[in-house]
C-alpha cells in the first residue's frame, strides 16, 4: 500500500508541477533577470545592464503617461464601482423584482473585454455611435464629443467602460454579503426610526467592509491592467497623444514590437511591485478592527 | 369578529420596508436606469447587426425596416468568425480538460495526503496567481517558441492549462479537506487503489466544486486576448477575441458596419445563452471564486 500511494502522488503531483514550472516558474524567473540586461531577441546576446533599464523608465514619457493614467484609473475605478455596487445591492435588498435586476446587471462580466472593447468604440463613435446620436436626440447636442479623440475625454471614456463591466459583478458579491447580515440588526434599526441613508452607513457598509476590501484589491489589479480595453478601442492605440496609454501596453509594444525584451522586462518587474504594494496595502488597511459578528 | 380579523394584521406583521420605499420613487428609478445602462448598448449592437449599412449610419436609434440577416451570414463566413470560434472551441474545450484533470489531481492529492514539502508545493502553485502575467509575458513567447509550439493548439492549451491551474488548486483544495474521510477509508478496505479512491468515490462528490470552478475556468480562457495575442500570431488559428479585434480593424476600412456588428453579437450570444441556462450557477460559481 505505501508503494502505491507514493506512485499516486507522483503520478499526480508531477505532470501539472512540469507544466507549471516550464510555462509558469520559470518564465516569471526569467523576466526578473532579463530586465537587467538589454537583451534584443538574439540568442546569446544578453549583456549585463544593471540598474540600466529601470533607469531608462524614469525618462521614459510615455511610460510616464502610462503610470499617471493607470494612477488615475487605480482610484477612479474602484472607488466608483464599488460605490454604484455597494448603493444598488443595499437597494436590492428590500425591493421586488430584485432577482431580474441581478441578473442583468451581471451580464457584461461574462463578455470577453475584447467584445465589450469592440462594443464602446461603436457606442462612442463621433457621428454614428450611441452617445452622441442619443445626446442629439434629446436635444443635448452640445454635449457631442470625439470621446476618444479628445484627450481631455479618453482615459474618462476608457475609465466608463471598465466600470459599465464591473459593477454588475460587484451588485453580486456586495448582495450575498449583505443577505449574510442578520436581518434582526435592520429590523431593530427600522423600530429605533432609523431611514434608510442611516441603515446603509451604519448598518450595512461596516459589515460588508471585508467584501469590500476584496473588490477594491481585484479592481485595482483591473485597473493596473486595462491592456484589452486600451489597444483595442483607443486611437493609437493609447492615444490621443498617450492619454490612455497604460503599463500594460508600453510593456506589449516595446517587446513585440520593438523587440526590447529587457527594457519591457523592466516594465514587468515594475507592475509586479505595483501589483504586490496594493495587495499588501490592502489587505492590511483592514487587519486591525475586524467586525465579529455571531 | 370582523375587528378581530382586521386588528391584529398591523400587529403581528410590521410594516415591510417596501411599504416606505414605495413613497420615494428614487430607488426604484435608480435601480432601473442602471439596467437600462447595462442592457441598451447590447440591445443596440443586437438590433444594428441586421440593418443595413445606411440605417446604421444615418439612423442609429431606429429598428431596421428589414431584418437582414445576411449580415451574420457574411460575418461567420466571409469575415471567417465561424473559424474564430471553432478555434477559440477547440483550445477552451482542451485546456479546460487539461486544467480540470491536473488541477483536481493536485488539489486532491496535496489536500488529502501528508508528506515532507506538500506545503511548499501547494504555496508553488498558489502564489502564481498572484504575479501579473505581463511579467512572464516576454520569457514566455520565447519559451514557447523554443518549444517549437508558436501559432499551435497543442502550445495555447497548454499554457492556458499552466495558467489556471493555480486557481484550480486553490479553490479544490479547501473543498477536498471538507468532504467525509470516511468513504475513502471503506475504499480502500475493499481493495481500491489511491487511483481508484480518487476517481471512483472522491471526484463525484466533489462534483459541485468541479462544476464551480469548471464554469469559472471557462469564462476566463474563452475570454483570454492577452496570451493568443502573443503566442498565437497566425491569422488562421486566431481565437474569438483576437478574430474580433483584427475585425473591427479590417472592417472599419471597409466600413462593412453591418458585418462587424453582427461578429460581435455571434460572439456575444454562446456566452448569453449559457447565462441564461445556468445564470444561477454561473453568478454563484464566480463570486465563490472571487470571496475564497
Amino acid at each position: 500500500m505505501r508503494h502505491g500511494r507514493w506512485r499516486f502522488l507522483l503520478g499526480a503531483l508531477v505532470p501539472a508541477l512540469v507544466l507549471h514550472v516550464v510555462f509558469v516558474l520559470s518564465p516569471y524567473a526569467q523576466a526578473f533577470y532579463l530586465s537587467l540586461t538589454d537583451w534584443t531577441g538574439v540568442a546569446g546576446e544578453a549583456h549585463f545592464v544593471g540598474a540600466g533599464n529601470y533607469a531608462r523608465l524614469g525618462g521614459d514619457s510615455l511610460f510616464l503617461d502610462a503610470v499617471r493614467n493607470n494612477a488615475v484609473m487605480l482610484v477612479v475605478v474602484p472607488v466608483a464601482t464599488i460605490a454604484l455596487g455597494l448603493g444598488l445591492a443595499s437597494l436590492l435588498r428590500t425591493r421586488r423584482g430584485s432577482a431580474g435586476y441581478q441578473i442583468v446587471y451581471f451580464f457584461p462580466q461574462l463578455l470577453s473585454l475584447v467584445v465589450i472593447a469592440v462594443l464602446w468604440g461603436f457606442v462612442y463613435n463621433p457621428n454614428t455611435g450611441l452617445l452622441n446620436s442619443g445626446l442629439r436626440a434629446v436635444g443635448l447636442g452640445g454635449l457631442t464629443k470625439s470621446w476618444l479623440a479628445d484627450p481631455a475625454f479618453a482615459l474618462a471614456a476608457v475609465m466608463a467602460v471598465l466600470i459599465w463591466s464591473s459593477v454588475g459583478f460587484y451588485v453580486v458579491l456586495f448582495r450575498a454579503a449583505i443577505d449574510a447580515i442578520p436581518a434582526e440588526l435592520y429590523e431593530a434599526a427600522l423600530i429605533d426610526g432609523a431611514g434608510s441613508w442611516t441603515t446603509f452607513r451604519r448598518i450595512t457598509v461596516p459589515l460588508v467592509r471585508e467584501s469590500v476590501q476584496v473588490a477594491f484589491v481585484y479592481l485595482g489589479i483591473a485597473a493596473l491592467d486595462g491592456f484589452a480595453v486600451v489597444q483595442v478601442m483607443t486611437v493609437g492605440p493609447g492615444g490621443p497623444d498617450g492619454a490612455t496609454e497604460v503599463i500594460g501596453l508600453s510593456l506589449y509594444r516595446n517587446a513585440f514590437t520593438y523587440g526590447k525584451f529587457g527594457y519591457a522586462s523592466a516594465m514587468g518587474v515594475a507592475l509586479f511591485f505595483a501589483t504586490l504594494t496594493l495587495a499588501v496595502l490592502a489587505l492590511r488597511a483592514g487587519r486591525n478592527d475586524r467586525l465579529e459578528l455571531a | 369578529m370582523t375587528l378581530l380579523r382586521s386588528r391584529p394584521a398591523p400587529v403581528l406583521a410590521p410594516a415591510p420596508p417596501a411599504a416606505t420605499n414605495r413613497k420615494n420613487p428614487l430607488p426604484q428609478l435608480a435601480m432601473l436606469c442602471w439596467a437600462v445602462v447595462t442592457s441598451l448598448p447590447l440591445l443596440w449592437a443586437v438590433v444594428s447587426s441586421v440593418k443595413s449599412d445606411d440605417e446604421i449610419l444615418n439612423e442609429p436609434w431606429s429598428l431596421p425596416s428589414t431584418p437582414r440577416f445576411d449580415n451574420w451570414a457574411r460575418a461567420w463566413t466571409g469575415a471567417s468568425i465561424g473559424r474564430y470560434f471553432l478555434n477559440s472551441l477547440i483550445v477552451v474545450g482542451g485546456a479546460l480538460l487539461l486544467t480540470m484533470f491536473l488541477g483536481a489531481l493536485v488539489a486532491y492529492a496535496l489536500a488529502r495526503y501528508e508528506f515532507r514539502g506538500n506545503r511548499f508545493l501547494y504555496y508553488t502553485f498558489v502564489a502564481a496567481m498572484f504575479f501579473p502575467v505581463f511579467l512572464a509575458l516576454v520569457p514566455l513567447f520565447f519559451v514557447v517558441q523554443r518549444l517549437g509550439l508558436l501559432g499551435t493548439y497543442p502550445g495555447l492549451i497548454l499554457v492556458y492549462a499552466a495558467y489556471a491551474v493555480p486557481f484550480t488548486v486553490f479553490f479544490l483544495h479547501s473543498f477536498f479537506r471538507t468532504l467525509p474521510t470516511e468513504l475513502a477509508e471503506a475504499a480502500f478496505l475493499d481493495g481500491c487503489s489511491h487511483a481508484a479512491v480518487f476517481f471512483r468515490v472522491m471526484l463525484p462528490l466533489a462534483r459541485p466544486g468541479l462544476v464551480a470552478v469548471g464554469i469559472f475556468n471557462f469564462l476566463g480562457l474563452w475570454n483570454q486576448y492577452l496570451l493568443p495575442l502573443v503566442l498565437n500570431p497566425d491569422p488562421d488559428r486566431y481565437v474569438l477575441a483576437q478574430g474580433l479585434a483584427a475585425l473591427s480593424v479590417s472592417q472599419g476600412y471597409r466600413s462593412d458596419w453591418g458585418g462587424l456588428f453582427a461578429g460581435l453579437t455571434i460572439a456575444m450570444l454562446p456566452v448569453l445563452v449559457a447565462y441564461v441556462a445556468f445564470q444561477r450557477h454561473i453568478r454563484a460559481g464566480m463570486t465563490a471564486g472571487a470571496v475564497k
